[in-house]
């Protein structure tokens, strides 16, 4: 028996086009789905569905479409934001069986994959070219291209090379009526509004993403990485803004503070100096010439700023390593504390000191320890407070330290998620950073691509009564957020 | 220097009001871009200028759509930065808005990115005469849909764009051109190959005679890529690359219809009468040609690729739209301008 109906028609319809092992509605199967990286956010959804084929897709979509039964596409459910969580009354959609790279094309430099294809395995398909994709997110291993795209992922390398919106030439998309959209152009642009653009980043809220082809780039002659070690953290900041007035792009420059480097250390063996109060790796790639000139010209000004200790990587395993000790923070971080909480917000650089200041303030406020790691090149943080969920009232406390951080990066004129986007962990923090207009602009968009509000609904853009009654908690300066709204 | 964003709102209002369509004009550079729009007012926001926050060290410049492209450049210049998507000026008072919203890029486009890669926010009026802002003035956000970049190349048929937040680059220490003599399928098979070649090239263009390859970087990078590219260093090259962007080159002197054919750059030479000439490395061509729209139009479908009518007279300038995404994008127009304002017609008909 199951503890929850299903919709017996809608099972019945489904089982006239898709395989049985396509379809899950028990619960033990469905489990596995119940919620993506974000994990304190669970929910079995109504059933499951794995499609093989575009056509399958366009079938399950046309009829949840009649059926005015909500949509929950899934990748790898590697999302950092809740955005794949299901929903009780809805289906959850997984790509994973879409996992065929279908052209890797060296004369044009494009890759054309399907979305269950993971990040990685497309850089290890066009390597035998020399080519590369570049955007790498952490979790490039497990997640997949489909969700890259839906939550417009970035990496350690997006300053120079960008994120997925600057990476992917089109997208094939089904909409929630079943219809199959072709989306930007193999070319370098397509007629008509730049859709893709908007696809870029929309969580599953606007179509599901059957196919994507991408820009593949020339792998670099050579990268190389430079580690230095601060005794203040400001002082590492600073540095950030120099290197880039001197007219030098790092392919990735990443910095760690105390806790942070003492977690990685003890987990990866990096080589980390764990007495620093900061280091930054900046890493910078091209032609053998070029790194050899910007290696000298980066040693020079961190030294000049004050760097206690600077370290070019002896060879390319010595290069891994430094990466290897911040690719791991997170879990590495993991290992200190019960549990951690990773914000995602982004500021202008020069505020980096301020925001620091203020965190570390709140920090001995709250008496939670944060652990920072920052995509310093790109002014986008990670403060991962650390906290453990059995003690009672620590997880409201901690979420409310990150809130007040995420509002924080709102005033210095930043944003509330750099990279990880919306999902449901940041839906009152859009509150916010819209205003209403705002919201309502993007709900029109919205109503554009699913007038029904069938995909992904409750997600990512929060609706105008949500925000009156979140705002109703946070009045600033005395002023009631939304006015125009009923209040209940 | 001023903020109008209050005087243009009243604009919008009041067309609303009256039920009179809107033309949003700022130099009128880039008019013969767009289809004819049968507006009966013109919002002119070419008064709307200036700069409002330059911070070279966060490689992010803000400043009002009529702000023109010249003093935008000359401030960038004058910090050692520039917009790395080279944009085409085609007049001497093209205004940032403008730029945007006709989404154009030069040559360094295929290399460094587009004009949309390069927009991280802005302030606009749509069609409710409603001010919104969007992104902002970090590289990284994913805080709702990326507006600002549906903006980009809509040709002002979403909104008016009041403010944009621009990221921008560092101006190469060093740069170089080298030209040789090669045949179109010669050309063709060379700047497909540099794709896959690890040099620091931010510009490939084919002139039917000689292909141009611009490698700029730090000195070093641009003297070691002489020995790996063949050719002639060629004397001018800023020159040579400006005249390619503005469409100043003999080329361009041409009478007769320009045509923008957007190809995969690998695509073998298009069998279709005329000159061309291939600019970002074969994935944009430009073409001359007394054949019929339709007839060409058929041949770049064939190879996957798009047309629209750069110069000449056309009544419906850019690649036809599928119906289902023309529905679509009737739609989001709707969202954004439901009283229809905006530049009607300017890029498609219906919209």
């Amino acid at each position: 028996m199951h503890p929850r109906l299903t919709d017996t028609a809608l099972l019945s319809a489904l089982r006239g086009f898709l395989p049985a092992e396509s379809i899950l509605d028990d619960v033990e199967d469905m489990q596995p789905f119940e919620c993506d990286g974000l994990s304190v956010y669970r929910q079995l959804p109504m059933l499951v569905v794995l499609p093989e084929t575009v056509e399958q897709v366009q079938q399950v979509m046309r009829l949840c479409h009649e059926h005015k039964v909500p949509v929950v596409a899934r990748g790898a459910g590697t999302g950092l934001s809740g955005g794949a969580l299901p929903l009780a009354s809805g289906v959850l959609l997984s790509l994973a069986k879409f996992k065929r790279i279908l052209s890797i094309d060296p004369h044009n430099a494009q890759a054309t994959v399907q979305p269950g294809v993971r990040n990685l395995a497309i850089s290890e398909a066009a390597a035998p070219y020399g080519l590369y994709y570049a955007p790498d997110p952490s979790s490039q291993i497990a997640c997949t291209i489909g969700g890259n795209v839906a939550e417009n992922s970035g990496g350690v390398h997006c300053l120079k090379y960008g994120l997925t919106v600057h990476n992917v030439l089109m997208v094939k998309i089904v909409t929630m009526d079943g219809e199959l959209l072709e989306i930007g152009a193999p070319t370098l642009d397509a007629p008509g509004y730049d859709l893709l653009a908007l696809m870029c980043g929309s969580e599953g809220m606007l179509g599901v993403i059957v196919e994507v082809t991408v820009k593949l780039l020339a792998k670099p002659e050579r990268a190389q990485v430079v580690l230095a070690a601060f005794n203040d953290v400001a002082q590492a900041g600073a540095v950030v803004g120099a290197i880039i007035s001197a007219g030098i792009i790092p392919a990735g420059l990443e910095m760690m503070d105390r806790l942070a480097i003492q977690a990685a250390e003890d987990f990866a063996h990096a080589g980390y100096p764990r007495d620093a109060e900061a280091i930054l790796l900046c890493e910078l790639d091209g032609s053998n010439a070029e790194v050899s000139e910007y290696i000298m010209a980066v040693r020079k000004l961190l030294t000049d700023s004050g760097a206690t200790e600077v370290r070019t990587a002896v060879d390319e395993a010595e290069r891994q390593l430094f990466w290897k000790g911040r690719k791991s923070a997170f879990p590495a971080v993991g290992r200190i504390s019960p549990d951690y909480y990773c914000m995602d917000g982004t500021i202008p650089r020069r505020q980096l000191p301020h925001v620091l200041q203020q965190i570390s303030d709140w920090s001995k406020e709250y008496g939670l320890a944060v652990a920072n790691v920052f995509h310093a090149g790109d002014g986008n943080l990670h403060p991962l407070i650390l906290f453990d969920a059995n003690q009672p009232g620590q997880l409201k406390l901690t979420e409310e330290f990150g809130q007040r951080i995420l509002r924080l990066c709102v005033e210095v004129g930043g944003t509330i998620t750099g990279e990880h986007g919306v999902g449901i962990e940041k839906i009152d923090q859009m509150c916010v950073q819209f205003q209403t207009l705002e919201l309502q602009q993007f709900h029109a968009i919205k109503h554009a691509f699913d007038p029904d509000a069938l995909l992904n609904p409750g997600k990512a853009v929060p609706s105008l009564h949500r925000c009156a009654e979140f705002g109703a908690m946070h009045v600033h300066d005395g002023q009631l957020a939304h006015p125009e709204l009923e209040r209940f | 220097m001023s903020d109008l964003s209050l005087d243009l709102q009243q604009q919008v209002l009041a067309s609303i009001h009256d039920g009179e369509p809107l033309y949003i004009r700022g130099s009128g550079s880039k008019v013969f871009l767009a289809n004819h729009s049968a507006a009966t007012r013109t919002l002119a926001v070419s008064t709307h200028r200036g700069i409002i926050e330059y911070d070279p060290r966060e490689l992010v410049i803000t400043a009002r759509s009529g702000t023109p492209l010249t003093e935008l450049e000359s401030a960038l210049a004058d910090a050692g930065q520039m917009l790395a998507f080279e944009p085409p000026h085609f007049g001497a008072g093209a205004t940032l808005g403008g730029t945007i919203a006709c989404g154009l890029s030069g040559p360094r486009r295929p290399h460094s990115g587009a004009a949309r890669d390069f927009v991280l926010g802005c302030k606009l009026l749509n069609g409710r005469g409603e001010i919104l802002r969007f992104g902002g003035q970090v590289m990284k956000n994913v805080a709702g849909y990326d507006v600002s970049r549906l903006m980009t190349g809509a040709h002002g048929t979403l909104g008016v764009l009041l403010e944009l937040s621009l990221k921008v680059l560092p101006r190469p220490a060093a740069s170089v051109t080298l030209s040789h003599e090669c045949s179109a399928a010669e050309a063709i098979a060379y700047m497909s190959s540099l794709l896959g070649l690890p040099y620091p090239v931010d510009g490939v263009c084919y002139d039917g005679e000689h292909c141009h390859v611009r490698v700029s970087g730090s000195a070093q990078a641009v003297h070691d890529a002489r020995n790996k590219i063949p050719g002639e260093v060629l004397p001018n090259p800023e020159r040579y690359w400006e005249k390619l962007r503005e469409h100043t080159l003999p080329f361009f002197h041409h009478h007769g219809t320009l045509y923008r054919v957007m190809v995969k750059p690998a695509t073998p030479h298009l069998p279709i009468k005329g000159s061309w000439l291939l600019d970002w490395g074969g994935a944009q061509r430009w073409l001359y040609s007394e054949e019929d729209l339709a007839t060409i139009r058929h041949q770049v479908a064939l190879a996957g690729g798009h047309v629209s009518v750069f110069r000449g007279p056309a009544t419906a300038r850019f690649q036809p739209l599928p119906t289902a995404a023309l529905n679509l994008h009737r739609r989001i127009k709707a969202g954004f301008d439901p009283h229809n304002l905006f530049n009607r017609g300017a890029l498609y008909a219906q919209l």
